[in-house]
């Protein structure tokens, strides 16, 4: 949905997103990455299961939410990428039982 | 536990201006901010962006935020990034989180910049993977040097979208079209405020610049839209718009970026209980402030966007007359001295707010925003539509916080950052009331979501 | 002389929408007034569990009273989900309370020992489980190494509060029930020739009956009727995380995940007067001892802390009173609201309904707190001169 406009002035990092290994910039946050993705999703919501991705960018609509790190319901847009960050697709109600 | 004279929630404009001045008055000062760099949204990654060929993109305001955040790193505020306010206690407490530690940290004085957010636009389809806001689309290019990758709609106004799509031109993006929201006949309701205009028409002149560079890329600009629809299965395929002539039209589309003004964040201090009132002109709550911008809670401060839609700069002299205010409070400074500094101060406020009421009558916010058709989503969080707000509306007549216990709106995680209005606006209308009377939700701590785990390692002994 | 409802409900909580719905169930003109939107709404703070284990020790008839809510639920709720469509995710059969230590264990098996020895003609409903028991029982849930038990109550349960009393209104309005929110009673005045007038700011009405349910406002309103309701406010603090995968099978005191997915952590006991204020020590103390139970909580997400009052008599206990001085004036108050729901709108409602008197109400007389039955009513409203 998105592409950079130039190629990074810095080494790239490589982070992995629901198993996939993606290249990002340092200095940008995980829902930017998503954003660049063929599918740019993030999550299904917990009540419907409906495909959401990031909207406002800016950490008031929490529709970005996505497990980082093990973390469920993070908000990607508000999380610097990070070399070997483990980026999960957030499938309906998180779970916390391990 | 830590203590300062003032904590700074937020590191924008607003911020950093008032942590420069609370500094030079001699108080102690943390400056807290959920982002990992200075800036907040306006000028959101100032400090890595503006020596690059997308900060000179992004055009001269953005690259006017790099001398305040380098002013603010030198001003021996204690300031700590990628850190969650989640609460403000009296008297006065700040809650926060970072690396999943928890603290809470005594203030003599609180000063809210929280910013402000975009106006929650409802239309059908909006929660569809491809379609966003304009100023998420900003962000990506701040943050990331991202434009779309296919040629992108726009539906909305305001002074954002044309700033936008001028700088996506720039930078090499291609615009599909602009559905323009705002109604015929804008220079005739502009005109009651056309002194103004002439008084700062270097700012006009700004947007006029715009303008023209939007159209001498050549894009398409369909004016008086008022209304769209977004079409897809699972991500956004076409969109389908409603013409000022009434007619229908269906194009396909795979980004849809929406943009219907921006309303002060009033979340933390509708949490604390402050005051607010209601705007007919930017058809918004925002919190009473006196003077320097103390809120009806004593110790409590409000500048930036978050006291009153003004943009940048206002942003940054709202930030210095809080600091101002600040210090005669805590007996830095003598009345007399406070007020004579803030004099110069407050005449430049004032230049820099005279376009807004033009701005406002100019851009409207689309009309059936307060009426979305039953099969809208309004609570995004909650997946309810107009339809079903409605419904419940017919039982007994609720207030919103009644409507809220009965549909769960507003009690997913946003806690009503994208459906207090709307579901203000739906009970206005189906109650014959009107949206002041009608009021907002409750809002409750926490402001930010903390998981238990960060919630149980807050040191309650010192409390 | 004619009357335009046989009976005015003030408040329109859990303890007054219940009534109303039972009474206009047996085909009674009822007429339910509300407060403010922001007013004190107990109803907003309630747990939602349905609950019958410990109730009423020392106090049997509240056992018992409870215990026969408990039994009529399962019917009240199946009739409440039909004539509305409202699911109330009721669930029943089990109820736990955790305890973490050897002592509060014992103790409170000696407790329920105690409380079920006082209700002999009640069938057991409690037994006491061990750590290895509550393993084998709900193999899904990962206890704390610190829970050594719980108590396990067979009658208890859990419903939604809020959708309880969304059910309730909606189904009071289909049985031709009238509400009126942001209508708070301001005067209650009996009438030469029976019934009675009330007044809201904005309008007057007429009923045979009046039911004063107002929670905490009761005290006020009861004064008009010449009673005298010795209520006090206790807050209580909850918690509330976000939509969650199932973590947590069976309802538990102070702990328990809603149909939604939601789990909610509770609740304080403050006696802090009228204040709504919601304090970050309460949300970290009742989050460690929720993690206690259930450590994998941590990585939950709190979405909201909020608080209410609670309508607290000086036992804890209801109070359903008529009033003497003016017959046909009813106070009902107590702090169980949802256990209690089926008893509200089933016998309580249709005594009312029929004119007798239902014996159970005995057991929760005004005369109890040694207070006057038979003060001159006090009015509030300039007219009091009647």
């Amino acid at each position: 949905m998105f592409r950079k406009i130039s190629p990074p002035s810095t080494p790239p990092l490589t982070l992995s997103i629901d198993g996939k290994s993606v290249t990002a910039e340092r200095g940008e946050t995980v829902a930017s990455v998503m954003m660049r993705q063929a599918d740019p999703s993030c999550r299904h919501t917990p009540v419907h299961g409906s495909s959401r991705a990031p909207f406002c960018m800016m950490g008031v609509c929490f529709d970005c939410l996505a497990i980082v790190d093990g973390a469920s319901s993070t908000q990607t847009c508000l999380v610097p990428v990070a070399e070997g960050m483990c980026v999960e697709r957030q499938l309906g109600r998180p779970k916390v039982a391990s | 536990m830590r203590s300062f004279n003032a904590v700074v929630v937020g590191a924008g404009p607003a911020g950093m201006s008032a942590a420069i001045g609370l500094r030079a008055q001699g108080l102690s000062v943390l400056v807290v901010d959920e982002q990992p760099t200075p800036g907040g949204q306006i000028w959101r990654a100032v400090e890595a962006v503006a020596p690059t060929t997308t900060g000179a993109l992004l055009g001269k305001e953005y690259l006017a935020g790099a001398d305040l955040a380098s002013r603010f790193r030198s001003c021996g505020a204690s300031y700590e990034p990628e850190t969650r306010v989640w609460q403000v206690e009296p008297e006065w407490k700040v809650y926060m989180t970072r690396s999943g530690q928890a603290e809470s940290v005594a203030a003599g004085h609180v000063i809210l910049t929280m910013g402000a957010q975009e106006r929650p636009a409802p239309f059908p389809g909006w929660t569809l993977p491809g379609v966003m806001t304009v100023g998420s689309a900003q962000i990506l290019l701040k943050t990331s040097r991202q434009i779309p990758s296919e040629p992108v709609w726009v539906v909305g106004s305001g002074p954002l979208p044309l700033l936008y799509m001028a700088q996506l031109v720039r930078a090499g993006g291609k615009i599909a079209g602009w559905l323009d929201t705002s109604p015929a006949g804008g220079w005739r309701r502009a005109l009651p405020w056309i002194g103004a205009a002439m008084a700062s028409s270097k700012d006009l002149l700004k947007g006029l610049a715009w303008m023209r560079e939007i159209q001498a890329a050549g894009v398409k600009r369909v004016r008086g839209v008022t209304a769209v629809r977004a079409l897809g299965q699972d991500r956004l395929q076409e969109i389908e718009y409603i013409q000022a002539n009434g007619k229908t039209m269906r194009v396909p589309a795979s980004l849809l970026l929406s943009h219907e003004g921006v309303v002060p964040s009033i979340h933390m201090t509708q949490a604390l209980g402050c005051a607010h009132e209601w705007s007919s002109q930017q058809a918004c709550l925002a919190p009473v402030l006196d003077e320097w911008g103390q809120t009806d809670k004593p110790g409590i401060y409000v500048a930036g966007d978050g006291a009153g839609i003004g943009g940048a700069y206002a942003a940054c002299v709202r930030g210095e007359l809080v600091a101002l205010g600040v210090a005669q409070r805590a007996g830095r400074l003598s009345g007399e001295a406070a007020s004579v500094q803030a004099a110069p101060l407050r005449e430049k406020l004032k230049k820099l707010l005279r376009l807004r009421p033009m701005l406002d009558a100019l851009y409207p916010p689309r009309a059936n925003i307060a009426t979305p058709t039953d099969d809208t989503i309004v609570c995004r969080c909650e997946e309810l539509t107009a339809g079903d707000i409605r419904k419940a509306a017919a039982i007994g007549q609720p207030g919103p916080n009644q409507l809220k216990a009965y549909t769960r709106a507003g009690m997913g995680p946003c806690q009503g950052r994208q459906c207090g209005y709307t579901v203000a606006h739906i009970l206005a209308q189906e109650q014959g009331r009107t949206v002041a009377e009608v009021g907002f939700y409750r809002i409750r701590p926490p402001l930010k979501p903390v998981t238990l785990a960060e919630l149980a390692t807050l040191n309650i002994d010192e409390q | 002389m004619q009357r335009e409802y046989d009976v005015i409900v003030a408040g329109a909580g859990i303890v007054g929408t219940a009534i109303a719905y039972g009474l206009a169930g047996y085909d009674k003109r009822v007429l339910m007034l509300d407060g403010a939107d922001r007013d004190y709404r107990a109803a907003k703070a309630n747990f939602g569990l349905v609950w019958v284990q410990g109730k009423g020790y020392r106090y049997p008839e509240y056992h018992r009273l409870s215990a026969a809510a408990a039994d009529a639920w399962p019917e009240f709720a199946a009739g409440l989900e039909a004539e509305t469509g409202i699911s109330l995710d009721y669930q029943t059969g089990s109820g736990l309370k955790f305890c973490l230590s050897d002592d509060e264990l014992s103790a409170r098996a000696k407790m329920l020992d105690a409380w079920e020895a006082e209700t002999p003609e009640l069938a057991p409903s409690v037994r006491i489980l061990d750590r290895s028991e509550l393993a084998r029982r709900y193999p899904t849930m990962r206890l704390g190494p610190d829970v050594v038990g719980a108590s396990l109550g067979e009658q208890d349960g859990q419903a939604n509060p809020l959708r309880l009393l969304a059910a309730l209104q909606a189904a009071f309005q289909r049985r031709g029930g009238m509400v009126r929110n942001g209508h708070p009673v301001t005067s209650i005045k009996p009438l030469a020739g029976g019934g009675f007038e009330v007044k809201t700011s904005e309008q007057t009405a007429r009923a045979e009956r009046v039911v004063i349910a107002a929670g905490l406002g009761s005290v006020a309103l009861g004064r008009m009727i010449g009673l005298d309701v010795p209520l006090h406010p206790e807050r209580g603090q909850i918690l509330v995380t976000e939509r969650l995968a199932p973590v947590l099978p069976v309802p538990a005191s102070g702990l328990r995940q809603t149909g939604e997915g939601t789990v909610m952590i509770g609740v304080t006991q403050e006696d802090v007067g009228y204040d709504l204020s919601t304090t970050s020590a309460a949300a970290v103390r009742m989050t460690r001892k929720a993690l206690r139970i259930l450590p994998e909580l941590g990585k939950a997400r709190l979405v909201r802390q909020w608080s209410c009052l609670r309508v607290m008599t000086p036992d804890g206990y209801p109070v359903y009173a008529s009033s003497q001085m003016y017959p046909g004036a009813e106070i009902a108050t107590c702090h169980s609201g949802v256990t209690l729901a089926s008893f509200h709108a089933g016998p309580y409602a249709q005594a009312l309904a029929s004119g007798r008197h239902l014996q159970t109400l005995n057991a929760f007389p005004l005369e109890r707190f040694n207070v006057s039955k038979n003060q001159s009513p006090q009015h509030t409203t300039a007219d009091a001169l009647h």
